[in-house]
């Protein structure tokens, strides 16, 4: 385990943690960003460029800018005044708790097991593109019609319906 | 530990606070990157087993890491989509105050 994995471990846990626990929701995108960056480090550091790279543009570059869009649409950069948690949240820290607690026995309990390979695998962007096309052309071609379905299903679900009542278009 | 075991403990770590947050938070926004988090712990999970795993050339763990990635991105899209609609009709976005439904 290098020193590299551990600050990278370090940021990306950080900036998920802000991400849950900070007021302002337009921090809490920017604290989403960073844990983005940290997971795309990651992947680099695991020799997945192209997983890498794929993480910045997608998440960076498209979800997090969403995201900002969602909450300044939907005014939620203004903090509100009885508190960001939910009622309930003492129940949902707990199951994550416990959540974290099996998964965590179930890793270090497996830990003699599970597979480790040493050797760097080499991997280039033609040989993913040649998969891509070969081997699992179906599902691309599934997440090609999921992508085009979700985008039109997005614009018809935000689409205003209520053009004729004025009074609640205006809103 | 292990480089393996030290990625699979992160990336439990990181699915729990996504799990916590999409749990206790109020914001319907905060409870879908709540969500994400969780799917790139997932992610995280898919390329650590494919780097570490046995016959890396066969590329599974990867291709299955980007078509995930693909469809988080379509489950944000249509998500944030619901959300500014239900906040055009319900004027807020607080999960506890959404308690009814037909409106």
């Amino acid at each position: 385990m290098s020193i590299v994995f551990y600050l990278l471990a370090a940021l990306t846990v950080a900036g998920g943690l802000a991400a849950m626990l900070l007021k302002n929701m337009v921090h809490c995108v920017l604290a989403l960003t960073v844990a983005f960056a940290g997971l795309a480090l990651l992947f680099l550091k695991l020799d997945a460029q192209f997983a890498g790279f794929a993480q910045i543009l997608v998440y960076i570059g498209a979800v997090a800018i969403l995201v900002v869009f969602a909450i300044l649409l939907t005014r939620g950069s203004e903090t509100p005044k009885d508190g960001v948690f939910s009622r309930s949240w003492l129940i949902g820290l707990v199951i994550a708790a416990a959540v974290f607690a099996v998964l965590g026995w179930a890793v270090l309990q497996s830990a003699r097991v599970l597979p480790h390979e040493t050797a760097i695998p080499v991997v280039t962007v033609k040989q993913i593109g040649a998969a891509l096309v070969g081997r699992y052309v179906l599902p691309l071609e599934i997440v090609a019609v999921l992508l085009t379905a979700a985008m039109i299903g997005a614009v018809i679900v935000a689409m205003h319906e209520n053009v004729g009542h004025e009074k609640e278009g205006s809103k | 530990m292990t480089p393996l075991t030290g990625y699979l403990l992160v990336a439990a770590l990181l699915f729990s606070i996504g799990l916590a947050g999409a749990l206790t938070r109020r914001n319907a926004i905060l409870v879908l990157i709540g969500i994400e988090l969780m799917l790139n712990a997932a992610n995280l999970n898919l390329i650590a087993f494919w780097r570490y795993g046995p016959h890396p050339e066969a590329l599974t763990g990867m291709m299955f890491a980007i078509f995930s990635i693909a469809v988080a991105a379509a489950e944000a899209a249509v998500g944030l989509g619901l959300v500014i609609q239900i906040h055009r009709h319900a004027h807020t976005t607080d999960l506890d105050q959404m308690n009814r439904m037909k409106g």
